[in-house]
This record gives C-alpha cells, sequence and structure tokens, in this order.
C-alpha cells in the first residue's frame, strides 16, 4: 500500500497512539522512510506531546494548595459550625472584657503575620471582601490606591485573609488598626 | 457496575478512593481534601486552561471544589472520580468565562472547519527536545502562551488528553462529544501547537518564537 503526504498527516496522531492498523502503520512507516517532511511533522508531533506531557507544564500558583485546604476545610458543613462558635464566643468576650482584639483572636489561627511591623486588625467585619496578592502583606478594599502589586489579585473575605497572615492595609483600613 | 474492591480497604492505612467517598457520604466531610489532593494541580490547570488567568482559575478551581463536595452523592461509583471532578472543573469554568465575555478575544483557529484537512508547515528537521529545557521558564512560557492561542475545543481536548493524560473515552465523557471528535481535534492540536513551535523550537531553543510581526505561521 502507498500512501501520500496527506494521508499520513490525517493519521499521524492516531500513529503516535498506537492506534492504527499494522497494514496502515507499514504503510506510514514506508512513506516516513522516504519522506523528510513526514518525518519532521512526526518528530514535532512527539516533541509536542513529550513537552506539554511534563509535570512541570502544569505549575499552580505559590500557596496554591494551601488556599484550597483551608477553603476546603472552612466550608465542610462542621466547622461552619465550628466558626459560629467561635463568633458567639469572641463577641461574648468582647461584650464582658471590652478590649479583647478581634483581629488577635483571628490571627491565632494564623500565628505568623506575613509582616512582622503591621498591625493585627481589630473588629474587623469577617466577612467584608478585601483584596489581597500573592506575594503582598497588607489586604485592602478593592478601590485602595495602596495596592502595590497589581498582578494576582484575589477578592477574598477578611476572616481568610487574616488566617493566611494578612494584616490591614494602613490607608484604607485604618479604623481597624489599633492606635499607638 | 459497582466496584467490589470497595469493601475491602477499611482496614488500609491509606484508604481507597472508593473507600473515602463512601465516608465522606456516611458524615466524614473532614476527608473530602484527602480525596481531591492528588487531583488539585489537574483541577487548577483545567480551570486556567479555559480561563488563561491565575487568580480567576484560582477562583474557579476552589469553586469546582467545594462544588463537588456539595454535589458528592450525585457521583456514580461506575464513573472515574478524576473525571467526574474534571467535568465540574470545566462546567465552572467555562461559566465563568461566558459571564466575563471573554468570547470577544476570538480564538485564531475556531474560524478554521475542524472535520477539514490541515497542512502542517515544512520545517526541514525537529530532533527531540530534552526534557531539561523546561526547566527554563521562558520555556514553559512559551510552551503555554502557544497553548493559548488554540480555540477552546482544541484546547481543551489537548490539555485532558496530552497533559492529563486522561484516556481518549475519558476525554470524550469529559467534554461530552464522541471519540471520534476528540481524535479529529487532537490531532489539529497537536499538529498546530507543532506549527506554532517549531519555528523556534530546537535543542538550543531561545525560548523566542521567531516568527516575525505580522508574519502569523496559520
Amino acid at each position: 500500500m502507498v500512501i501520500r503526504c496527506e494521508e499520513v498527516w490525517r493519521e499521524i496522531s492516531n500513529y503516535v497512539e498506537g492506534d492504527v492498523g499494522s497494514a496502515l502503520r507499514a504503510a506510514m512507516e514506508e512513506h516516513l522512510r522516504g519522506c523528510k517532511h513526514c518525518t519532521a511533522v512526526l518528530d514535532g508531533t512527539r516533541n509536542v506531546i513529550q513537552l506539554y506531557g511534563d509535570e512541570r507544564m502544569m505549575e499552580v500558583p505559590l500557596g496554591f494548595s494551601r488556599r484550597l485546604q483551608r477553603r476546603v476545610e472552612g466550608n465542610m458543613p462542621g466547622n461552619r459550625r465550628s466558626f459560629l462558635g467561635w463568633m458567639v464566643a469572641t463577641a461574648a468576650a468582647v461584650a464582658t472584657a471590652g478590649a479583647v482584639e478581634l483581629g488577635s483572636a483571628a490571627s491565632s489561627r494564623s500565628p505568623e503575620p506575613r509582616s512582622e511591623h503591621a498591625q493585627p486588625g481589630v473588629g474587623v467585619p469577617p466577612d467584608m471582601m478585601v483584596v489581597v496578592s500573592e506575594k503582598g502583606k497588607t489586604f485592602h478594599v478593592p478601590t485602595c490606591t495602596f495596592i502595590h502589586e497589581h498582578t494576582n489579585l484575589r477578592t477574598i473575605a477578611a476572616r481568610e485573609a487574616m488566617e493566611d497572615g494578612y494584616v490591614p492595609c494602613v490607608r484604607c483600613m485604618k479604623q481597624y488598626l489599633k492606635q499607638a | 457496575m459497582p466496584d467490589q474492591r470497595s469493601t475491602l480497604g477499611d482496614c488500609s492505612p491509606q484508604p481507597s478512593e472508593e473507600t473515602l467517598i463512601r465516608r465522606i457520604r456516611d458524615g466524614e466531610h473532614d476527608l473530602f481534601y484527602e480525596l481531591i489532593r492528588p487531583y488539585e494541580r489537574r483541577v487548577y490547570a483545567t480551570a486556567f486552561a479555559i480561563l488563561r488567568n491565575e487568580a480567576d482559575a484560582e477562583d474557579a478551581a476552589q469553586e469546582a471544589v467545594l462544588k463537588a463536595f456539595k454535589h458528592i452523592r450525585q457521583f456514580r461509583a461506575e464513573a472515574k472520580f478524576s473525571t467526574w471532578l474534571t467535568q465540574i472543573t470545566l462546567n465552572e469554568a467555562r461559566m465563568r468565562k461566558r459571564k466575563q465575555h471573554a468570547h470577544i478575544m476570538e480564538p485564531i483557529v475556531d474560524h478554521q472547519d475542524e472535520e477539514g484537512n490541515y497542512t502542517p508547515r515544512d520545517f526541514a528537521d525537529w530532533r527531540e527536545i530534552p526534557s531539561e529545557t523546561l526547566e527554563r521558564k521562558e520555556v514553559r512560557e512559551k510552551l503555554a502562551n502557544a497553548l493559548g492561542l488554540l480555540g477552546d475545543k482544541y484546547r481543551e481536548v489537548f490539555v485532558l488528553r496530552d497533559m492529563h493524560h486522561l484516556s481518549i473515552e475519558e476525554t470524550a465523557k469529559a467534554l461530552g462529544i464522541s471519540t471520534s471528535s476528540v481524535k479529529t481535534r487532537l490531532l489539529r492540536a497537536r499538529l498546530m501547537l507543532r506549527d506554532l513551535l517549531s519555528p523556534g523550537l530546537d535543542a538550543n531553543w531561545s525560548g523566542k518564537l521567531s516568527f516575525a510581526k505580522g508574519t502569523k505561521p496559520w
């Protein structure tokens, strides 16, 4: 069986997959022995499959796994109840003592703030949506002009931001910072 | 038909996927992350293949995982969990893309006829590329950029089959298309990527696609 270049191209993907019959395979191999163009197409196709099939091509952003795990665990029915319980307990403590920092309570869930110079927030509404950047240290309101890094911005709940070690922006979140 | 092995894994220190799913359905919700952890990169990469933006892909990946948890009771044991999770991710990412009106940026190859013959460009030689090339970030970026130039229907098939290593049948099932469509699109995707990358991709690849501005190779 003699085949033309067009037929080789049409079947080249199936050939690489081992998904062609023996007669067609033999004809393609015979053709490839004498055709530089089709050999280059075959080599190129194999290279594409090999390069893209490498695990290094499936990079995930820094911290992706950790954030995903927190999001999953934070949305488990049991954990939601725990969080409500924690909120009630915190509110009660604030009412009685009058000086307990909600931000500190939140940060106790993530003891390592991203910035050692920043202050934890006080009374930050946990469900307020804030903006953070992957490499940043602070969380902002979406319209804040003090956001330095404009790539990889995410909008998340303040609770999640604080659990992730972010601290309030000294400009747009001023009202939530403890006064010296 | 349910896998009979599912009843055998209870004493294993690493419960099987079937066992994990059963226990999660029975209320051990904290096991869910363990179930999806092997697939988290795939979930992200699937979302990214459609949305082409890290922040959007991460949001979509998280949402998809949460939806999988919410609907875990609808998962049928005869299906593969990974394929089911991929379907949910595809749906989530496509829905977000529709909302973003991303179709305004029409992919380069969508106006080509899927069934028509594709003529690969005539590059005389393209030897095997050492996998070490992928250590270079600029090479990975060029590959990702080339992938981004494909139309959605080609890119989706290519990502599932050649990057996530789903079988042809699993790819067809995840996308809701026939196996022959998968094969046709896969052929087209591979050849287009080869043509997009060949001009500058060899063992000494500089990381730059060599076609000049205004002379696209398609």
